[in-house]
């Protein structure tokens, strides 16, 4: 397992059902990987790219990327989302999840334990997240292995890579 | 312990490993569904190798016919890429090209008890067949084709029984608007539809309830076969091999729901969410409308057309409102132009496009301008998901819909079904 299993930021609350279309406008369908990750949340959080630091948490209610298959992951990852934490995440956003190498968790209980702005502790070795202002612990539910081993190492495109079944991507995105 | 449909169909797939929830499944895919849109140049990658070329159906859909040049682009890499490992089901802009699932729909390209996937979310539309099909993501794909084999987290199953019949003027959209509306969202479960009124549902019917899954946030969404699947899957797809899956007896469901379908009532769902967000038509009735659509996955049937057809008869479309009409397929287009359909559409003032999801998802065909407000009989309504964010978007059955488009408000249909028994 490769990736740190540590990761601390500045939370971001979002509420119930947060779906693709708001991480991934469908007119940015068609545009390159880096302008995708330009539109995260453009119709409903415009100040959200512009004030976010590197590494900063996303906190979300139920359902979290309801939607379409669109890489919505993708986005938060390459805009410099830190981790997701979800009360429950939808099934397809989680695979590109996995997919994607962007790290998306479920942790029951985390809407009420955090507010806007606290910072967020994720342990994947202990599966717990901290809120540090509060010094509440939650359990965060454990991803199989199989998968962890996959979101961690970057997803599975490093993965067929490796085995010769795709060619190594020409540029990074 | 028992499975249900999914678990027999995951567990088969995966060499008979018994499967329950909180598993992982790895699974042989029987089928991998490419769409346009996988072969985007950022999300398609070079491949080195597929697994089987035999299992492997591209369908341009999203795009169709190219709106853009990247559009193109996308299309000619779908065409070297089937070229390149000799991919014989490619569905290229023609006479057999359509929306994807609705093309795996005409071909009986979803084989009962198999394992399905393809990069859109209505992926799912092929449980109408018994097939365990599931919406992934473009890097599933790439896994799908090199390797034959596709991971699922194994998720709980709620199962519905039908009882009774539709009434006329009632549709399976309704039969989806009630049930996102009563039961919300099923976020990591399957759904399993069944009972003595299941067969009472057209096999359209049931591609429109299957498709909406994706809109109930379920991970698999199957029926019963029965003997009208059976006799469908042998007329259009007789050399495949196929294995019609009934749950066990004792499967365990995290839930257990019955409808009456006589008691079901046309609905609508209200803008900017599908789920928990339905309303009988009489609570909208009177809203002002600039667009109906009736199409996409879900509702671009030939039964869909027929309704719409029947309730446009020797009438007008309101003047300034435009009534837009997207067959599933071009086979289904040739099929309602045969019909008669076409023409009946035509002449009441409804545009026909050829087939492709564009109005559907917002991309081109009848995109919606600022503060407009749409009816639909599609598949999602989020904000901004057919054109402008600030568009409003009702969504109903293609009966609702095209008797709105008449009166160029919200309306009910029932006035065009008073003659009908059920």
């Amino acid at each position: 397992m490769s990736g740190s299993n540590m990761l601390a930021g500045k939370v971001w609350k979002f509420g119930d059902n947060i779906n693709t279309d708001l991480m991934l406008p469908g007119p940015w369908l068609y545009r390159s990987a880096t302008e995708q990750a330009k539109a995260v949340f453009i119709n409903n959080r415009p100040e959200f790219l512009a004030q976010m630091q590197n590494g900063d948490v996303i906190i979300g209610g139920f359902n979290y990327g309801m939607g379409s298959s669109r890489p919505a992951a993708r986005s938060l990852r390459n805009c410099g989302v830190g981790f997701l934490l979800a009360e429950t995440i939808n099934g397809l956003f989680f695979r590109n999840a996995v997919n994607h190498g962007f790290r998306a968790f479920e942790c029951p209980g985390v809407t009420a334990a955090f507010e806007e702005g606290d910072r967020a502790e994720l342990s994947i070795e202990d599966w717990t997240a901290t809120n540090t202002r509060t010094g509440q612990t939650l359990a965060v539910t454990p991803v199989p292995k199989m998968l962890l081993d996959m979101m961690l190492s970057g997803g599975v495109l490093p993965m067929l890579e490796a085995q010769g079944l795709i060619a190594p991507k020409r540029r990074s995105g | 312990m028992g499975m249900t449909i999914t678990e027999k169909i995951l567990s088969r797939a995966s060499g008979q490993t018994p499967v329950a929830p909180g598993d992982v499944a790895v699974v042989d895919v029987e089928t991998a569904v490419l769409m346009d849109m996988t072969f985007l140049p950022e999300g398609w990658r070079e491949v080195l190798k597929v697994h089987d070329p035999a299992k492997v159906a591209i369908v341009f859909d999203h795009l169709a016919p190219a709106p853009t040049t990247q559009a193109a682009q996308a299309h000619r890499t779908g065409r070297q890429f089937a070229e390149r490992f000799g991919i014989e089901r490619l569905h290229d802009i023609g006479a057999d090209q359509g929306i994807a699932h609705a093309v795996v729909a005409d071909r009986g390209y979803a084989l009962p008890g198999t394992v399905l996937v393809n990069g859109d979310s209505h992926t799912c539309a092929a449980g109408a067949f018994n097939c365990a099909a599931r919406g992934v993501g473009g890097p599933d794909m790439l896994f799908a084709i090199t390797t034959g084999k596709a991971w699922f987290q194994v998720g709980e199953t709620v199962r519905y029984d039908f009882t009774g019949r539709l009434r006329p003027g009632v549709s399976a959209k309704d039969i989806f608007l009630f049930i996102a509306g009563e039961y919300g969202a099923h976020v990591n479960q399957n759904i399993e539809y069944g009972g003595a009124g299941m067969s009472t549902i057209s096999l359209n019917g049931r591609r429109t309830l299957a498709t909406m899954g994706a809109e109930l946030s379920a991970e698999f969404v199957i029926f019963e076969p029965d003997d009208a699947l059976q006799d469908y899957m042998r007329s259009v797809n007789p050399d495949a091999k196929w294995f019609p899956t009934w749950p066990d007896d004792d499967a365990a469901y995290h839930a257990r729901r019955s409808i009456d379908l006589e008691t079901l009532e046309p609905l609508v769902a209200l803008p900017d969410a599908v789920v928990n967000n339905s309303v009988p038509v009489a609570a909208v009735a009177g809203q002002h409308i600039d667009q109906a659509f009736i199409g996409s996955c879900a509702n671009g049937t030939l039964d869909d057309l027929a309704v719409a057809a029947k309730i446009v008869a020797g009438r007008k479309v309101a003047k300034g409102t435009r009534l837009l009409v997207t067959p599933g397929t071009q086979a289904i287009y040739r099929a309602a132009l045969k019909a008669g359909y076409i023409e009946t559409l035509m002449e009441a003032g409804a545009v026909v496009t050829p087939a492709t999801c564009g109005a559907c998802s917002g991309g081109h065909m009848g995109v919606v301008g600022p503060d407009e407000v749409c009816i639909t009989a599609s598949t999602r309504n989020f904000k901004g998901r057919m054109g402008d964010p600030s568009a409003r978007i009702f969504m109903g059955s293609p009966a609702t819909v095209a008797a709105s488009a008449l009166r160029g408000v919200i309306s009910h249909p029932g006035a065009f079904f008073a003659g009908d028994v059920a």
